[in-house]
């Protein structure tokens, strides 16, 4: 077999895989789908009111605070892993929470990295609303819980792009979770191929070792699926960035 | 004896006959070096039109913007209906709740016609009926009836601004601030927009209006102040400041002599 008939044929196969929904990949896929968004909705959560604290409140450390979220954009997720992991060891500070290769952990390690994003991408989007529209609410009678309400408004179509960009990056995320989440599936095999339903397996995990083991096919089957819901991501990006 | 009567205020040979609304006593404020405006007084009365005149960059908007209080001034009072503004953050916001500026550029909310407009009435919790007949009322003033529901991004230039201008006069402030409402629009705009400030000043609501339209002022303003270099040369009526200025100043800027 060369290699575009290598190629041709895991596609073939990735296709019967997806469209026999095999159990194995969708777990993997449902796996992703819950640490990904649970990450990303906590982390909107957090980054929403940051990034209105630092566009509305003047306090010592606030440019130091914007630095950080700048540098955090573009975070090393390894490091990340790294980090998260030394938190949650047995012998670590965060031990006794038992996380450690856990979902629970993945979600920790991608909320750090894409917090970030959120907030930088959500900020520049409030920053980017002319003073003059914020002066227009306080010369209204506002104050500045109204100007706050406004600005989110304003700026809604920036923020949503913002939780988006924040989920394609937790989405394509591997190096922190392989190491917080140990890339584990149940023992016994399903329909003859991976290892049994994930536990802390994802997509972008699953590819390296199904790559690892020589299982092309089923790679490719991860990263079409991956692909998709990457771009299925950015295409509600663009549809809501076109609509503003 | 009356000399003319606008806007049901009467001007004689020595001013209005008014009310004192707003006092500002020995108003400064400076940026870093330079002071941008210099120890300034002057009376408001209610139910004026008042044309801040001057060239750019004498202070005009500045002015506007200590009075709607989004700069603090360096020295002096501003005592608006017996209120010494400045001596709270409670005072700032109830004197602010009685005013409303309008800008050179409308900021528009990204956002339905009717819920700009309604915007100030939301704020102060008035009920939705009453926000209907109100809103209702604005845009019948400044002809943008049927133009509720239409974003209100997608009005043309002149259109934004009367919209504004519904904004800012729908919950019935009683001093309107208007920093060069005109300067962007064409003549006819212009001329609706002038038709709108005499309708609103006729309705009981004190206007302020920087402006270095001399013709407008003429138009349009009971009194008038020059403004030059952050100094308030001369107020007067605005017959007055044309017929008789006393500053030579005065009568330069208002034949066009200063070149700026």
């Amino acid at each position: 077999m060369n290699g575009t008939d290598f190629i041709i044929g895991g596609i073939i196969k990735a296709f019967y895989l997806i469209v026999e929904m095999n159990p194995y990949i969708m777990s993997i896929t449902g796996l992703s789908i819950k640490v990904s968004v649970t990450a990303t909705v906590l982390a909107t959560l957090t980054a929403i009111p940051l990034a209105c604290a630092l566009s509305f409140l003047q306090f010592r450390g606030r440019q130091a605070l914007i630095t950080l979220v700048n540098t955090g954009m573009g975070l090393p997720p390894v490091f990340v892993g790294l980090f998260v992991f030394v938190m949650l060891v047995p012998a670590g500070p965060l031990g006794f929470l038992n996380m450690i290769y856990t979902p629970k952990a993945m979600i920790l390690a991608q909320y750090i990295l894409v917090t970030p994003v959120i907030t930088g991408i959500s900020l520049a989007a409030i920053k980017a609303i002319p003073v003059p529209v914020i002066e227009t609410v306080y010369t209204l009678g506002g104050t500045w819980p109204h100007a706050v309400m406004v600005s989110l408004n304003e700026a809604r179509f920036g923020i949503i792009t913002a939780a988006l960009a924040g989920l394609g990056r937790a989405l394509a995320e591997v190096g922190a979770i392989l190491i917080v989440g140990g890339n584990i599936a149940y023992t016994g095999s399903i329909g003859g191929i991976g290892e049994g339903l994930s536990y802390t397996r994802t997509l972008t995990t699953a590819i390296t070792s199904e790559t690892s083991k020589g299982d092309i096919s089923t790679a490719i089957a991860l990263g079409l699926i991956l692909i998709s819901l990457n771009l299925s991501v950015n295409l509600l990006a663009n549809f809501i960035q076109r609509r503003d | 004896m009356p000399i003319s009567s606008r806007g049901g205020i009467e001007l004689t040979e020595t001013g209005l006959l008014g009310i004192e609304l707003l006092k500002i006593e020995n108003l400064g404020i400076s940026f870093g070096k330079k002071a941008a405006l210099k120890n300034l007084n002057l009376t408001i009365r209610r139910g004026e039109v008042f044309a801040l005149i001057g060239p750019s960059g004498a202070g005009k908007t500045t002015l506007l913007r200590i009075l709607n209080f989004f700069e603090n001034p360096t020295s002096g009072r501003l005592i608006f209906d017996g209120v010494d503004c400045l001596e709270s953050p409670d005072e700032i916001k109830n004197c602010r709740r009685r005013m409303s500026m309008l800008f050179q550029m409308p900021a528009v909310f990204n956002t339905s016609v009717f819920k700009n407009v309604a915007y100030g009435l939301s704020v102060r919790k008035v009920d939705k009926s009453t926000i209907q007949r109100k809103v209702r009322d604005a845009l019948e003033i400044v002809g943008l009836c049927g133009k509720e529901n239409q974003n209100a991004r997608t009005l043309s230039g002149g259109e934004a601004q009367r919209m504004a201008f519904a904004r800012a006069v729908v919950y019935n402030p009683d001093i309107l601030l208007l920093d060069e409402p005109t300067a962007n629009l064409d003549p006819a705009n212009v001329a609706k927009i002038e038709d709108i400030i005499k309708q609103v000043n006729r309705a009981g609501t004190t206007i302020i209006i920087a402006t270095h339209n001399i013709a407008q002022v003429r138009r349009i303003a009971h009194r008038a102040g020059i403004l030059l270099d952050g100094e308030l040369i001369e107020v007067n009526t605005t017959q007055a400041i044309f017929t008789k200025p006393k500053d030579a100043r005065t009568s330069a800027f208002i034949k066009n002599e200063m070149v700026y």
